[in-house]
């Protein structure tokens, strides 16, 4: 690899950086704290004739992503970045280019949601639109917030469903780190042309785009793009080898860490994933069997590879970015809880809903975690939720 | 049920994503049949302005050699608009209730 490639980046950027390779079509989108700086730097390269793109600025987020629809239901390829409230604003239109079926792919910095008012991380704004059919899909870092994207574009459009790529946050999104991207021309064959079966402004071939549907066919509709999410993470698996062999780095739906035989492990996703590895290479000098699995793709929820995953397993903690809110655990605890049931799988389950709003997690908070599922193990009590790092 | 059910493509069938193939379909979607009021033409009336036909938002308003005909009633929702906008004195639409017009029907 040429020395060129290898980049400092902060997230923002390496999410601009992927943007300004796969060259979409359009680009609309409005400016919300902490991922006002993709699309800046994106419409930059648009003003310096970098990129053949669209840009749309315009007055919501609701707009951007109706912009969005109305440009791929076109025939174009069309992205945009948002964060926290402005994926609120985007959540109705989120349904309807899912709907659709049309692969456009969104750059969410995961920011927590008002009341009250924060800019943070946390992972309530993603979970927030969990069931609206697009797929989501976790970086650890801005190096995988870059590959996530490049791969993001050609994932939707094998599909036929859009994708949300995130970072955490300022965590990955303001914190520069060395990347190693891929020249131009690789991404660019590696996309390729967007070619799309039907489209609007295919005057050969007329089409009716968001048609109604009355109780004699919605069902069908919506069966279908259950389909098409189930479907899904087969897709991925191919569009992860096809990257590996550009990139020599591997994706999968999960990523498992010094987990085969660890006796007890953390279930964690997006930056935190990388602070627990940290933890597990002290507890592990010190000779206690830890590891980690951290799902990268939480839609489609990778289930059976997670029960897989976990089956030897004595006990586990799921960390939760976020609260449902619905007097019981965090929406990946019960996902996994679920994903155990399945299989007949009773073992400990410990969750810790942790930095909410950007409070901060540390090692010796994770590596607590740990001392904790030992106890559970032993079948010494604890408690099932724990707000970790909220002050009493 | 169960046949109307059958009747109607399953969902691997269906075009994805709702799409609707070719152009010109909403002709076949019948929509007329709610209607409570219809226009009826009067052609001695007439002076084919085609104002009826502007207005007309469901395009019912049927014309032949540039004038009008009569009505598409499959697809006329009986609002009433092109009577309202005909600028003949007298009108040379006239709108009458369903059941006035099947009981003449029958006559
Ligand atoms: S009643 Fe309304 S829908 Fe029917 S022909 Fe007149 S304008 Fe058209
Ligand atoms: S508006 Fe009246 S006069 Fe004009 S074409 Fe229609 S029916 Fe005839």
């Amino acid at each position: 690899m040429a020395k060129s490639n290898i980049l400092a980046r902060t997230g923002n950027e390496a999410m601009a950086e992927a943007m300004r390779q796969i060259n979409p079509d359009v680009v609309a989108a409005y400016p919300i704290t902490p991922a006002t700086e993709i699309v800046q730097i994106f419409a930059g390269y648009v003003a310096d004739g970098l990129v053949d793109t669209e840009f749309v600025p315009v007055e919501s987020e609701h707009s951007a992503m109706s912009a969005c629809i109305g440009a791929s239901a076109a025939g174009g390829r069309a992205m945009t970045g948002t964060s926290s409230q402005g994926l609120a604003l985007m959540a109705e239109m989120l349904y309807v280019a899912s709907g659709l079926r049309l692969p456009i792919v969104l750059a969410d910095v995961n920011r927590a949601l008002s009341s009250p008012i924060n800019i943070h991380c946390d992972h309530s704004d993603t979970m927030m639109v969990k069931e609206a059919g697009w797929i989501q899909i976790f970086s650890e870092n801005a190096q995988e917030a870059y590959d996530n994207m490049v791969q993001a574009i050609k994932i939707a459009e094998t599909a036929k469903v859009p994708v949300i790529v995130t970072t955490d946050g300022f965590i990955i999104s303001h914190g520069m780190e060395r990347i190693e991207i891929l020249d131009d021309s690789v991404v660019k064959s590696f996309v390729g042309p967007y070619k799309p079966e039907n489209y609007l402004l295919n005057f050969d071939k007329i089409i009716t785009v968001g048609a109604l549907d009355l109780p004699d066919y919605y069902f069908e509709h919506r069966r279908q793009a259950a389909e098409a999410m189930r479907t899904a993470g087969a897709i991925i698996m191919d569009v992860a080898s096809g990257y590996q062999k550009i990139s020599g780095r591997s994706y999968g739906l999960l990523e498992k860490y010094k987990l085969d035989d660890a006796d007890c492990a953390i279930v964690a996703m997006g930056s935190t994933a990388g602070t627990a590895k940290v933890a597990i290479d002290n507890l592990r000098a010190k000779g206690l069997k830890v590891g980690l699995l951290k799902p990268r793709v939480f839609r489609p929820f990778p289930k059976s590879e997670i029960s897989d995953a976990l089956k030897n397993i004595k006990a586990i903690a799921v960390m939760d970015r976020s609260d449902s809110m619905n007097g019981q655990e965090g929406p990946v605890c019960l996902e996994v809880k679920a994903a155990l049931y399945d299989k007949s799988l009773n073992k400990p389950v410990l969750d810790y809903i942790y930095g909410l709003g950007g409070r901060e997690i540390r090692l010796d908070e994770i590596e607590n975690i740990y001392n904790d599922l030992f106890e559970a193990i032993k079948g010494k009590s604890k408690d099932k939720i724990t707000y970790l790092g909220v002050r009493e | 049920m169960a046949t109307e059910k059958q009747s109607k493509p399953g969902w691997k069938k269906l075009q994805e994503g709702d799409l609707i193939i070719g152009g010109g379909t909403a002709k076949e979607f019948k929509t007329g049949d709610w209607r409570s009021k219809r226009p009826v033409f009067i052609p001695e009336k007439c002076i084919n302005c085609l104002t009826c036909w502007v207005y007309c938002p469901d395009s019912a308003v049927i014309v032949k050699d540039g004038k009008v005909v009569g009505f598409d009633y499959e697809h006329c929702k009986g609002c009433g608009i092109c009577e309202h906008e005909c600028p003949v004195k007298g009108k040379a639409i006239k709108m009458i209730s369903e059941k006035e017009a099947k009981a003449n029907e029958k006559k």
